[in-house]
């Protein structure tokens, strides 16, 4: 080998395979309608017919598409705090616990501040920071699980799941029981002066619609123009020799899970103050696993999480509309279950066409 | 052989087996047309008992017949003198007995050919001993051994028939009685000159060892004393597995010593992070370079970002890009900033970990910086760290290359089973003293 140096260059064949991976992914959501089809024809149902109705159910008026952006704002948030850990190599599959607990420290934030001197906007603010701090502490339970106790954050935060849940069942049949008589439909509802208002018209509050823009944007800021998430890549990438490098480890997947936790607490606070009124048992109502699906498909580029958020949100709630063909509403969970595998299987074939070359 | 044990598969021409055309598409194949391969390292289920991974391996059986297997391993165990049980738990064992358990097995699962892939590293002198009767002895019984080894004397004590590769080609075929002078021309295409030394000791004393202890699940280290000067390179030398990786990870922070004194200019570190040692000036380059020291999928501007130390929240990338240009050049790297890391060959790798250095060490640790790379890059790195030692930085290294550690470093410490010898001044030794020492003889 010689020693001079000489001035490498990208191998034509990189170029190449930008468009292979682009390639793959398209065919990837190509199989995955092609196998929604599939199961809708064994539900003798015409597919096109239903991925019109979807679309219609979805932006069929001015008011349903503000529907889907009410939709798309705590999947957007939950998504976007998914991404540290995502980052950082952590499965933080226990998301949908950390949203629960974020409604749950919101309402417990409103219930203690209902008869202060406080004005309606101060307290909101409040609990919805509350809300974010009962999401970090959560969050940062299976952290610590996985630091001190050795305990896969994936069993750790699955299992929290469970507990976020019956905690927040137990809240709703126990101290925090409407006057009355308990109801599995959730708590008392929170005053009307102190929830998020809506756009006149319209099904989407403001402040919910810019605090979602501004937290995708500071996470792809976050990620791609920081020292911090140059490192927390770096640690995702290969831990050891990130801190061999020099990386505190231990702190930054510390730092990644209170992150996330910061988002699912948010996340869980918007639910309350701009849809749910009350903690009900399902607090989570699905959005960190959902999350978890768009991370997923998003593969750690933030600047696709908004668009394919949006796609997701549009499929859940055009979905309505399939009621009306007769059909189960759960066919976008079908479709969405389909283009994760897909988009994942894809990946697998690319990384062993690029092995090959 | 990787392909001939089936990991690999190759890309053109054939094998003949018994002058019959094989194709050997995985291990399991390989097995199946009676090819085993022992692996350097070896690939066993450290956590279950020996006589699992003997069942692990056999193809069928829902409900496999233990008792005769048992019998099988007490016999076969006998007929090559190992201690080998069924019910022990494989992690208990040393590596030189794991070698012993996995040839136990392929002979069980009747391999005819019997690949070795460095066997000698990791063992003890007995064990290599042992393992070489045993070979010799599968020879006679018909077997064929195919033995890979860069230890000449293993190789013309052992082999009836070498082949000598170099960077992937076959450079030529050799029948006793051998010739060491010509193994090292075919193997280097020159023989190695060594170079003038120059030693850039200077007398102020940086660090110093009191009274070490180290231990681990293998091996206890005790009393383990020493004072490094300023612009040393001290070499440790030893087989490995003998306590150089355990002390050289003491040196670093990674690995607290049990007792004993680290002192670095006056004041004790023994006990403290990683990070306190990094920030005292010491830096360390570990072998496994792409599990421990680079970061696969990421560029090498990143490496290079990372690297450094920053105070402020955005990445700066034209400045980044600039650093990373200037050290690609400086350190004759192979590739551009956007390159990932994995996208280079090894001797870049190696050189692209060099140039992540900082700039003022105090004292940089190596672990086998010339494993796998050829001699011209070998010769490249040992200039660049000469110049480190003319700044004042001391440097510690591990290599199982005799040569190298006699050549480069101011002093030697043998180590032999958890036992570290006294400085060894290294102008005045010579590879039969060393030698002997890392054998065991003359402790």
């Amino acid at each position: 080998m010689s020693l001079e140096p000489q001035a490498g260059r990208t191998p034509a064949i990189l170029k190449k395979s930008t468009w292979i991976d682009l390639g793959i992914r398209i065919s990837a959501i190509l199989m995955a309608l092609l196998f929604t089809s599939l199961v809708l024809v064994v539900a003798k149902a015409q597919p096109l017919e239903a991925y019109k109705n979807i679309l219609i159910g979805a932006f069929g008026t001015p008011i349903k598409i503000t529907t889907v952006l009410a939709s798309w704002v705590p999947l957007v948030i939950a998504t976007s705090g998914l991404l540290f850990t995502f980052t950082a190599g952590l499965w933080n599959i226990g998301m949908e616990g950390q949203i629960t607990f974020g409604a749950i420290f919101t309402i417990g934030a409103f219930r203690l501040l209902d008869h202060t001197s406080l004005a309606p906007n101060m307290v909101t603010i409040l609990a919805i920071l509350a809300g974010a701090l009962g999401g970090i502490l959560w969050a940062l339970l299976p952290g610590l699980m996985k630091i001190f106790g050795g305990v896969n954050e994936i069993f750790g935060g699955l299992g929290l799941n469970f507990v976020a849940k019956t905690v927040a069942i137990w809240l709703i049949f126990g101290p925090w029981k409407r006057p009355g008589v308990a109801s599995s439909s959730g708590t008392e509802w929170i005053d009307p002066k102190f929830r998020l208002p809506f756009i006149e018209g319209t099904n989407i509050s403001l402040t919910t619609l810019i605090v979602a823009i501004i937290l995708v944007i500071f996470v792809a800021v976050m990620l791609k123009g920081t020292h911090f998430g140059l490192k927390l890549k770096a640690i995702g990438k290969n831990d050891k020799a990130a801190y061999i490098l020099g990386i505190p480890t231990t702190r930054y997947f510390l730092l990644a899970f209170g992150l996330c936790g910061l988002f699912a607490g948010i996340t869980g606070a918007i639910l309350v103050t701009s849809k749910q009124y009350s903690l009900i048992p399902d607090a989570g109502a699905g959005y960190g696993f959902l999350g978890l699906l768009v991370a997923m498909l998003v593969n750690y580029h933030p600047i696709w999480s908004p668009f394919i958020a949006f796609f997701f949100a549009a499929l859940g709630i055009g979905n309505v509309e399939l009621q009306y063909m007769g059909l189960n509403t759960y066919l976008s969970g079908v479709l969405q279950g389909f283009l994760v595998l897909f988009v994942l299987m894809a990946d697998g074939v690319r990384k062993r066409l690029v092995k090959k070359h | 052989m990787k392909i001939l044990s089936g990991f690999y598969q190759a890309e053109s021409g054939e094998i003949l087996l018994d002058d019959k055309a094989v194709k050997i598409s995985s291990p399991e194949d390989a097995v199946e047309l009676g090819i085993g391969m022992l692996h350097q390292d070896p690939l066993d289920f450290p956590p279950m008992k020996v006589i699992d991974n003997f069942l692990l391996g056999r193809p069928g059986g829902l409900f496999p017949n233990k008792k005769e297997v048992e019998k099988e391993i007490i016999r076969l165990s006998k007929e090559f003198d190992f201690q080998i049980k069924p019910d022990t738990f494989v992690e208990t064992l040393t590596v030189g007995e794991r070698q012993q358990l996995e040839i136990l097995r392929l002979l069980w699962l009747g391999v005819k050919v019997l690949i070795l892939d460095e066997p000698t590293t990791g063992i003890s002198a007995n064990q290599k001993e042992k393992l070489f009767t045993t070979l010799v002895k599968l020879a006679s019984q018909g077997l064929t051994v195919i033995f890979v080894s860069h230890k000449l004397e293993e190789v013309e004590g052992l082999c009836n028939h070498v082949a000598v590769l170099r960077q992937g080609k076959l450079v030529g075929e050799v029948e006793p009685p051998y010739d060491t002078d010509r193994f090292v021309n075919m193997m280097f295409g020159k023989s190695i000159e060594v170079g003038s030394k120059t030693s850039s000791k200077q007398s102020v004393c940086s660090l110093k060892l009191e009274n070490i202890g180290l231990e681990d699940y293998r091996l206890r280290m005790r009393d383990i004393n020493l004072e490094l000067n300023c612009g040393e390179v001290i070499g440790l030398a030893g087989m490995e597995g003998s306590g150089q990786r355990l002390f050289l990870r003491m040196l670093t922070g990674l690995m607290r010593p049990v007792n004993g004194k680290i002192l670095i200019d006056g004041k004790d570190f023994a006990g403290k992070s990683y990070a306190t040692f990094k920030k005292a000036g010491i830096a360390y380059l570990p072998a496994a370079r792409l599990e421990e020291g680079l970061i696969t999928g990421l560029t090498l501007t990143e490496h290079f970002i990372l690297s450094e130390e920053h105070r402020e929240l955005f990445v700066d990338q034209k400045s980044a890009m600039d650093l990373t240009e200037q050290r690609i050049r400086e350190f004759y790297i192979k590739g551009t900033p956007v390159s990932r890391i994995e996208q280079l060959s090894g001797g870049n790798q190696q050189r692209a970990l060099l140039a992540l250095l900082r700039n003022k060490l105090s004292l940089i640790l190596l672990e086998h910086p010339t494993r796998g790379l050829d001699i011209e890059s070998a010769i490249w790195i040992w200039s660049k760290m000469k110049e480190r030692c003319k700044e004042g930085t001391s440097i510690v290294f591990t290599s199982s290359d005799l040569d190298e550690i006699i050549q480069y470093s101011d002093r030697i410490l043998v180590f032999f089973g958890g036992l570290v010898s006294k400085p060894i001044d290294a102008n005045t030794t010579t590879v039969e003293e060393l030698g002997q020492l890392i054998g065991g003889k003359g402790w």
